[in-house]
């Protein structure tokens, strides 16, 4: 029954895959729109909720403008606070404060651009990689096993965590790959279930004294801080946090484009992404491709576990996974699975990330910026709600 | 062009030939629990709390040495393995009652495991589960519902946190619990409309729409939480919680009297819901024309059944009542909302709806496994600290992750799940 059906899963299969190439190959006039759309709401939140604002809609009718104008100030206070937040803060004292903006949308940057890579390779090749959060949990695991139990020279601890973060992320991805080749399982259900596996994974191991907990550590689950030996070194002296996760970071983006672009395997992948049977056809193991390509797509995603583990000089705790499995998934929507794409929807995501802060001081929830960011994504993902909005023509589906 | 969206199942592909994995996990827990727990296991010994004293009918507690009691029951649970073996030998699959049974066994015998040396209290853990699993419940139900007619629902999370936010909000305001789950369960339900539309007339890749979904209604509740309920804790978000209504007679039942007629309306709305929701789609004919819907599109069309309105009210509908499943987070449970409060319930619920086969009742059974992880764990740490309880916690997912993989080789979503759907 399930050999009839094959060759009618392979068309819609490469049909749903045109959808989501045509999702990926946005126009920059759709991307423009969307995102000016997403902060134009976001703006109606952050006036509509905000105390002062609020105070005056009982004197609404009396005296609207009141209302606009708080309003208005709320907005630019906002949105000028993550400006200043996260690119150049003219109101510093000093020039190392006017610059650290924007060292900090570098350093916050870095890990959503290498996970951003991680799920848009699986994009590539038709696997929705949810799996994240697990991937990069369980790097961690291997990260923090070598910077805090194991001793090193300088260099060389670094190196060796970095290479156990990377395979160990790309092992438990293999894992998803393994189970969609030999079973047919669909890998947005198994990434979801490991990555909570993962989780309590890591969480034991902090639990454990003899294992990943701190020495001398109590009830709550967190490790040694990073050996000195494997922390990442600063870039740009003692006065900034930034290090050199940004250029490891840079330099995967230019290995995606390299593989991707260029590379056999990059070929095979792609391949295999637009039509699996046409894939089979011309002599590649499908299964072995998935099997691959999960694994790679985690391999990138444990590089930002290992810019988590070694960003840090504190101890780690679980949370250090700061949901950057899952903002990886916006960043290559944003991004368009594209190496181009998505260093930029990293950098503008983490200019987020550094703004916040800066926003929380002058009384404006940094949690709108979650909104702006879903509501872009979601209609840069979804191209019919802004066609609709902005009555653009209508591109062909062929 | 005219393409035929038929594919097999989304989340497997394995079909009805019976596979060993069934009785090889089987086999797998009963010797843990009859070796682990019983063979090495602790000598203490347990008590299981039947009834408490002031009930009318007092059952005496059960006490028994922890290690036999695993004994006994890891005997049985090897006999059933047995049993699944000759099943698949003669090409039969392992009927769901024998697995339910196998895992209710294999939970004894972790209870008294547990708890050897001190006692278990059985009817609070059961009923505490229970309260636990009904948001897992609702929305699984929402998520059977919109996948039977062939629209795979992410979603849930959303729509459970969307179901929190409302109930705790809107019953602050109007000071009235049943308009905020009406509240909860209408904006859930416009939430499902937004996923519907797109996925059903725009064709946009639904998993995706419902990964955004999920992004945009944490965004949206982070926000109005700390910037309005934080700072407005009584005024709009101190809904308080519906009443326990304890039915007579059913709740002097021992046991599970208790735990099943001493809870609150969301429990017993659930009562009804599931078993409701299976006589819709499998004994009426608007349940067969939905799940036509998912299976073959194209047929159903041809047969004059409009597809992609059937999907939409579905999917709809299916929203509304995973909204109720947020609504029991709050004014069924807890009362006030908590930042990220459904905290990955929603995917559990996508796991539910698959390891009970898009089938309401299993799919309860299955909500409840992880309502009683959650109980167990917290339980647990109370009863015998040092145990790593981490583990615990992963046996639903690892349960989850054998199913997926192909459990008893017959875990088969509707044909068109996930499958857009061309009129051509």
């Amino acid at each position: 029954m399930s050999e009839k059906l094959k060759p009618a899963a392979a068309e819609s299969g490469s049909r749903s895959n045109e959808l989501l190439r045509e999702i990926m190959s946005g126009t920059p006039v759709r991307i423009g729109l969307s995102a000016l759309l997403g902060f134009v709401i976001g703006a109606i939140f952050m006036a509509a909720f905000n105390e002062d604002v609020v105070q005056t809609y009982g004197t609404f009718w009396s005296n609207p403008l009141l209302t606009f104008q708080l309003a208005g100030e709320t907005i630019l206070n906002g949105y000028g606070s993550l400006l200043r937040g996260s690119i150049f803060n003219p109101m510093a004292p000093d020039v190392v404060g006017m610059f650290r903006p924007l060292t900090e949308t570098l350093r916050l940057a870095a890990p959503l651009i290498v996970a951003g890579l991680g799920v848009s390779l699986g994009f590539r090749v038709g696997l929705f990689n949810v799996g994240g959060t697990g991937q990069l949990v369980f790097g961690l695991l291997g990260v923090t096993w070598v910077s805090t139990r194991m001793e090193m020279p300088w260099g060389v601890h670094l190196l060796v965590a970095l290479i156990a973060g990377v395979v160990f992320a790309a092992v438990w991805g293999g894992i998803v790959g393994l189970l969609k080749a030999k079973t047919g399982a669909h890998e947005v259900i198994v990434t979801i279930m490991l990555n909570y596996v993962a989780l309590n994974l890591f969480t034991w191991f902090l639990r454990e004294p003899n294992l990943l907990l701190e020495e001398n550590g109590g009830g709550t689950p967190k490790s040694d801080p990073p050996a000195l030996t494997a922390q990442m070194p600063l870039i740009l002296g003692d006065s900034f946090k930034l290090h050199i996760g940004i250029i490891i970071a840079l330099l995967a983006v230019v290995t995606y484009w390299w593989l991707m672009e260029r590379s056999t395997i990059g070929y095979r992948f792609k391949l295999v992404g637009h039509n699996s049977h046409a894939a089979k056809a011309a002599g590649i193991s499908v299964e072995r491709t998935y099997i691959w390509a999960m694994a790679a797509s985690a391999a990138f995603i444990g590089l930002a576990a290992v810019n988590q583990g070694l960003g840090e000089s504190g101890g780690l705790t679980t949370s250090i996974h700061a949901n950057i499995g899952f903002d990886a998934i916006t960043v290559a929507l944003l991004g368009g699975s594209k190496a181009r794409g998505v260093l930029i929807a990293g950098l503008v995501f983490g200019a987020f990330k550094a703004g916040g802060p800066s926003m929380q001081i002058v009384g404006v929830s940094p949690e709108i910026l979650g909104v702006v960011q879903a509501l872009i994504v979601l209609f840069v993902a979804a191209p019919p709600l802004v066609r609709a909005i902005f009555k653009l023509p209508k591109k062909e589906i062929v | 062009m005219a393409k035929v969206e038929v594919t097999p199942g989304m989340f497997s592909e394995r079909e009805v030939q019976a596979s060993w994995k069934t009785p090889s996990v089987m086999g797998f827990f009963a010797l843990l629990i009859f070796v682990a727990f019983g063979f090495i296991g602790k000598p203490e010994t347990v008590s299981f709390e039947l009834s408490e004293k002031t009930d009318m009918f007092f059952v005496p507690n059960v006490e028994l040495a922890s290690n036999a009691l695993n004994l006994g029951l890891g005997g049985l649970m090897v006999a059933i393995a047995g049993l699944s073996v000759w099943f698949t030998v003669g090409n039969r699959k392992t009927p769901s009652w024998l697995i339910i049974i196998f895992g209710l066994l294999g939970s004894i015998g972790l209870l008294g495991w547990l708890a050897a040396g001190s006692a278990v209290p059985v009817s609070f853990i059961l009923g505490t589960a229970i309260v636990l699993a009904v948001p897992i419940v609702l929305g699984a139900l929402g998520g059977v519902m919109s996948e039977r007619v062939g629209v795979v629902n992410i979603a849930i999370e959303g729509q459970l946190l969307t179901g929190a936010f409302m109930a705790a909000v809107v019953g602050t305001l109007t000071k009235n619990l049943w308009l905020g789950a009406l509240a909860a369960m209408i904006t859930s339900a416009i939430l499902s409309m937004a996923l519907a539309s797109l996925a059903v007339k725009y064709l946009v890749d639904q998993i995706i729409i419902g990964v955004l979904i999920n992004a945009l209604v944490i965004g949206v509740t982070n926000f109005l939480h700390s910037e309005w309920l934080a700072s407005n804790g009584e005024t709009a978000n101190y809904p308080g919680t519906f009443d326990k209504i304890r039915i007579p007679l059913l709740s002097e039942i021992p046991i599970i009297g208790p735990a099943l007629f001493d809870a609150r309306i969301t429990v017993y709305l659930t009562f009804v819901l599931v078993p409701v929701i299976w006589y819709l789609l499998f004994r009426t004919k608007l349940g067969l024309r939905a799940r036509s819907v998912g299976e073959h599109p194209m047929a159903a069309d041809t047969v004059g059944i409009n597809v992609a309105r059937t999907r939409f009210w579905w999917v709809t509908a299916g929203g509304a009542i995973a909204g109720l499943g947020g609504a029991a987070l709050t004014i069924g449970n807890v009362g006030a909302f908590g930042r990220e409060m459904s905290g990955g319930l929603g995917f559990i619920a996508l796991a539910v709806v698959i390891l009970g086969r898009w089938q309401p009742f299993f799919v309860s059974a299955a909500a409840l496994l992880f309502g009683f992880a959650i109980i167990l764990r917290i339980w647990a740490n109370q009863v015998s600290p040092g145990i790593p309880t981490d583990f615990i916690t992963m046996i639903p997912y690892l349960v989850t992750l054998v199913a997926v993989a192909g459990f008893a080789g017959k875990v088969r979503a509707p044909a068109a799940s996930g499958q857009p759907y061309v009129k051509g």
